[in-house]
């Protein structure tokens, strides 16, 4: 047996399953970036899209998050933190796509691929976790995916459209 | 106005005296289930009797119902201090008891008004005992059932985002969500359900205003309507519970139906599956049918209204269940036997769970109480007819459909498509909440239900009044027809005519 590791984040699928069932519009497409998006202010907490969510990515608020001491002082000053009661879920760092779109557009530019990085690629020492946006078919992403027989997505059978591709373990199998 | 000018007609607790005249009674009771050769007061006596009282045991029972029903409150407000992490729920299994009682309870209330309903679409001479009994349990069942959509909520005191309301930022709640067609549909029939019960209820309603003092007459007055009983109001009253009772009808399977979508609409193994709208009626009429069967065999125990609930009652809906067990199990059978024969890996998973895996106790232990109790024993004329053993045979219905509802929730959800999200559930403090819930329902059973009319024969007999009014004839006051309604102290006029003497 082998060992294999996946990160699986929120694939943020085109045809996104939990966003229909929600009741209060909390968690919705958007359609410009192609990201499932979570408006963590609205949700009342029915958990119906983490249900329905097949990679069970979500992950719910049972209880109030606490931080002890001076962990405070490290908690994003971009993201609210949210209460008790509130569906979670990993959104691509959008305060980083937001921010870097927002200096772009100011400086009357179009964003540059690789100019936003979500906070796991950039932790990542290996650089296992490429993004970018694929769309553009310069981009790092578009290039590494394009035509790359090694390439899957998770559940792809169930349509979901997820935006995350997985590349298979080339001559060593991993 | 003059004083009283007529003798009062004594009223009688002997009951017809020469043995001759008893069984010819009988017989005709045996010819015509719901034919009463007693006088009509007598009756309606018999019945108010048995509403009156209220025994110290009644009274403990309560208390102690209601004690339940406070630990169940203060484990709701922790819940709310603290975050659903007081439940047995995890990071996989989002849903529980909360959705499992949500469902139970609706399925309860649906067999009422359907069983109610349909009684009177099909115009069955029996219904009566049972259609009361029916209503009532569904009216309570939804009460309880209608609380768990709250207690379910992460933010509860968010809960009216739910509904359509206008506000600044023209939010709205999502029409796409099989939530909110859930709660429209639940609506819809907690509404329809209580004007239909409400409905049948005025003229018994108008009969214990007639025959009750103090509080209970304020009460009894308000809710009667002004009801009289003429044949004019008799007519409007049956044609709208008609119209009510089609309506209904379909109102109710579509209620179970979307109940059902809230599982059936999503993509999770185990709950994607068309058959789930009927399996879930059959499902919720199959418990709900045995609820009524309980309440019957109390009241007919405990209330002393074995005169009006008799074995042939309790005969028909022990059939009843026992077709429902049927349609049941064929449900069921279809929905196991596809998903074993189409052989799906994410749907072998629960099978294997529930067959061989930490689940197969449940699924065992339902299978029993919903296939081999009911089809073992009801096919016996003398079960059918016991009270008792019908008692027993509907417990272990109602258990083996609460763990229905709880395999689909608690233990599918447990089987993601991603094994690596596998898990378990386990309860924890949302058990003393469910248990409450039933203590709620027991208790306000108890306490509400002799407070209600709980047999229709109550005076919900057409022309009654208008054969009173034969006895005092036109332009009599009331005070003076009095005599043969009861006692009534400290009554004035209140109608210049005897009703049904007045041309409408
Ligand atoms: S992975 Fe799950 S949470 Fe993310 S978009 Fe898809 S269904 Fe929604």
């Amino acid at each position: 047996m082998k060992a294999r590791f996946l990160p699986v984040m929120c694939q943020q699928c085109g045809e996104a399953p939990c966003e229909p069932v929600c009741p209060v519009y909390a968690t919705y497409h958007s359609t410009e970036e192609n990201l499932n998006v979570m408006v963590y202010a609205r949700c009342v907490g029915t958990r119906y899209c983490a249900n329905n969510c097949p990679y069970r990515v979500r992950s719910f608020n049972f209880y109030e998050p606490e931080f002890e001491g001076a962990l405070v002082e490290q908690l994003n000053p971009d993201v609210t933190v949210r209460s008790a009661g509130v569906m979670e879920k990993c959104t691509f760092c959008i305060q980083r796509i937001r921010r870097a779109d927002q200096k772009a557009t100011v400086e009357g530019r179009a964003l540059e691929d690789g100019e936003v990085q979500p906070a796991c690629a950039q932790a990542c020492p290996p650089k296992a976790i490429v993004f970018g946006d694929a769309s553009d078919p310069e981009s790092q992403v578009a290039k590494l995916i394009e035509g790359n027989e090694r390439r899957y997505q998770l559940l792809h059978n169930l349509g979901t459209k997820p935006a995350v591709y997985y590349l298979k373990g080339g001559a060593s199998n991993v | 106005m003059s004083e009283t000018s007529i003798e009062p007609r004594p009223w009688t607790s002997e009951p017809a005296t020469t043995p001759d005249l008893e069984q010819q009674v009988e017989h005709a009771r045996d010819a015509h289930l719901m034919l009463d050769p007693r006088p009509l007061e007598e009756s309606n006596q018999q019945a108010i009797a048995s509403m009156q009282r209220t025994s110290r045991l009644t009274w403990a029972v309560v208390v102690v119902l209601l004690g339940g029903v406070g630990m169940a409150a203060a484990s709701w407000l922790i819940q709310i201090a603290t975050g659903i992490g007081v439940t047995g729920l995890n990071n996989t299994i989002f849903w529980g008891i909360y959705i499992v009682n949500l469902v139970y309870f609706i399925g309860i209330g649906h067999a009422g008004t359907f069983i109610s309903a349909a009684f009177r679409v099909l115009k069955f001479e029996t219904r009566r005992p049972i259609a009361r009994a029916a209503e009532t349990v569904t009216l309570f069942a939804l009460a309880a059932a209608a609380l768990f959509p709250f207690i379910h909520l992460g933010r509860m005191w968010k809960a009216y985002w739910m509904i359509p309301y206008p506000n600044q930022r023209q939010l709205w709640p999502n029409p796409q969500s099989a939530l909110l067609w859930d709660a429209t549909a639940i609506l819809t029939y907690v509404i329809g359900s209580i004007l239909f019960i409400y409905l049948s209820l005025i003229p018994d309603l108008a009969m214990l205003r007639e025959r009750t003092t103090g509080w209970r007459r304020v009460l009894y007055r308000a809710l009667a309507l002004g009801w009289r009983g003429t044949d004019r109001e008799w007519s409007i009253q049956e044609s709208a519970a008609n119209i009510f009772a089609y309506a209904i009808i379909p109102v109710m399977f579509s209620v179970h139906t979307i109940v059902s979508w809230d599982f059936a609409m999503t993509i999770q193994p185990g709950w994607h599956s068309t058959i789930f709208g009927p399996f879930f009626i059959v499902g919720a009429l199959f418990s709900g049918v045995a609820a009524v069967i309980m309440v019957m065999a109390v009241l007919q125990r405990f209330m002393k209204l074995a005169y009006f609930i008799r074995a042939e009652h309790f005969d028909a809906m022990a059939k009843f269940l026992l077709v429902m067990s049927f349609a049941w199990i064929y449900f069921y059978f279809a929905e196991v036997l596809t998903n074993w024969y189409g052989n799906l890996p994410p749907e072998m998973e629960i099978l294997d769970l529930l067959m061989h895996g930490a689940a197969a106790p449940f699924w065992f232990l339902m299978l029993f109480c919903n296939i081999v109790v009911p089809v073992g024993l009801l096919w016996m004329r003398r079960v059918r007819r016991s009270p008792g053993v019908l008692f027993v045979i509907a417990i272990f219905v109602q258990i083996g459909m609460y763990l229905e509802r709880y395999i689909i929730v608690g233990v599918m959800l447990g089987r993601p498509e991603m094994p690596f999200r596998w898990s378990s559930y386990t309860p924890a403090l949302e058990l003393i909440i469910a248990v409450g819930a039933f203590a709620f329902v027991a208790s306000f059973y108890l306490d509400l239900h002799p407070r209600l009319p709980h047999h229709p024969a109550l005076g919900g007999r057409r022309g009654a009044v208008v054969q009173w009014a034969a006895q005092g004839g036109p332009g009599v006051h009331e005070r003076q027809v009095r005599p043969a309604l009861g006692p009534a102290p400290g009554r004035e006029l209140r109608y210049g005519r005897i009703p049904g003497t007045r041309a409408f």
